[in-house]
């Protein structure tokens, strides 16, 4: 069982939701495909850690074979190549890897080579199996390391906790496409509430089951909650706005490890979560 | 001499384009002939990569100058490998800076800007 958590924008909560629903449950695998900032590790803490670098093919020229023919200046829709002054010039950071330019190219000159955009780290913490996608500074998109992260051999039947990007960009929808469910996070505001929704809109795009935790809930007005209510959005459960909680996270500690009370708390989201997915499964079959 | 200029509109009386890579045309003014020729950028509408592009289209249309308020760095890569020189116009209308430029007002363009990448408008 796959289950994504998500959130319009950062700092609602996605992570803490991850690694707590992980951590209570008997056996899981944590994916971090946050690959700009992977922050879950932090609180996880895993051991044993197994380093795999992931690249990316970039074309290369021979230029005793380049007639200066242009069919692969023309053929790259993204630009990423130039010829000027009787040499091909090309921008890696452009490119996107299609692949196009070296199978258009008539005399051979171009071919591929691998480019290291970034590493995907895997470790165990306790009943927790961690994989972490860490994106090199300054390349351009994460989503060959997503890719990646989402094809290893310890995704099995057991629960996966997949904690996404934050936004609802292309990241994002690689994160999400192959779950079974959806955990949309939200805060309590008008701009929480606005956020919510462009991942509900996401969301519905991919015709993904979803339902909402409500983070950092105080007494009064919840805009989110409002909004849940007007769009029929299903919530799971809530959490408080609680310091206690918010100095176990300060300190990297696993709320569900130190406290019988969000055990218990994350224990009821997570079979409330468990029993949707079934009921999903049964209402499609 | 040619002179390239990115601009709004392909009538001599026009603006100079704020952009670069997503200039609708390109203006070349020949110095010697005193002829002057429209190119419509191709460019302007790509996914990615238009200051690639558009610098491309300068180079094969044999642009020794380009004028231009700004540039990005991917298209000051491939303007400088083929040794097209780049000042930087003041605001006002491409005749003014033509003006300018012939006179020895224009400065070199130095603050090559690490490009939008559509993740930020350009503005006006």
């Amino acid at each position: 069982m796959k289950i994504a958590v998500l959130s319009g924008k950062g700092g609602t909560g996605k992570t803490l939701v991850s690694v707590n629903l992980a951590a209570v449950s008997d056996q899981a695998v944590y994916v971090d495909c946050d690959v700009e900032e992977p922050n879950g590790y932090l609180f996880l803490k895993p051991q044993n850690i197994e380093t795999e670098i992931v690249s990316i093919p970039i074309p290369q020229v021979e230029e005793s074979l380049c007639t200066g023919c242009r069919k692969c200046v023309d053929f790259c829709k993204f630009n990423a190549l130039a010829y000027i002054g009787n040499s091909l010039v090309i921008f890696e950071d452009i490119c996107h890897s299609c692949g196009g330019c070296v199978t258009i190219c008539p005399e051979k000159a171009l071919t591929e080579k691998a480019k290291e955009i970034g590493v995907v780290k895997k470790g165990t913490s306790d009943n927790v199996m961690v994989l972490s996608g860490m994106m090199n500074i300054g390349e351009a998109s994460g989503i060959p390391i997503i890719k990646k992260l989402l094809k290893n051999e310890s995704l099995d039947d057991s629960l996966t906790v997949i904690d996404c990007p934050p936004g609802s960009a292309c990241t994002v929808m690689e994160s999400i496409k192959d779950a079974d469910y959806c955990i949309l996070v939200a805060e309590p505001s008008i701009f929480g509430a606005h956020n919510l929704n462009l991942v509900v809109e996401l969301v519905r795009l991919f015709h993904k089951p979803h339902g909402v935790i409500l983070n950092k809930c105080l007494d009064g007005v919840n805009p989110s909650e409002e909004y849940c209510k007007k769009n029929g959005l299903h919530i799971i459960g809530s959490l408080p706005y609680d310091k206690e909680l918010g100095t176990m996270n300060a300190i990297g500690l696993v709320a569900v490890k130190e406290s019988q009370q969000y055990r218990e708390i994350f224990t009821g989201l997570l079979q409330a979560v468990v029993e949707e997915v079934g009921h999903e499964a049964t209402s499609n079959t | 001499m040619r002179i390239a200029i990115p601009v709004d509109q392909n009538t001599k009386n026009t603006d100079v384009c704020i952009s670069f890579g997503r200039a609708p045309y390109f203006m070349f003014f020949n110095t010697e002939t005193k002829e002057t020729i429209f190119v419509k950028n191709e460019a302007a509408d790509s996914q990615g990569g238009a200051g690639i592009k558009a610098a491309q289209t300068l180079v094969d249309e044999g642009a020794d100058v380009l004028l231009t308020p700004r540039c990005g760095e991917n298209a000051a890569v491939v303007l400088q490998k083929a040794k097209v020189k780049i000042y930087k116009t003041l605001s006002g209308s491409v005749q003014d800076n033509l003006v300018a430029f012939e006179n020895g007002k224009l400065e070199t363009l130095d603050e090559i800007h690490p490009g939008f990448h559509g993740h930020q408008e350009e503005q006006k």
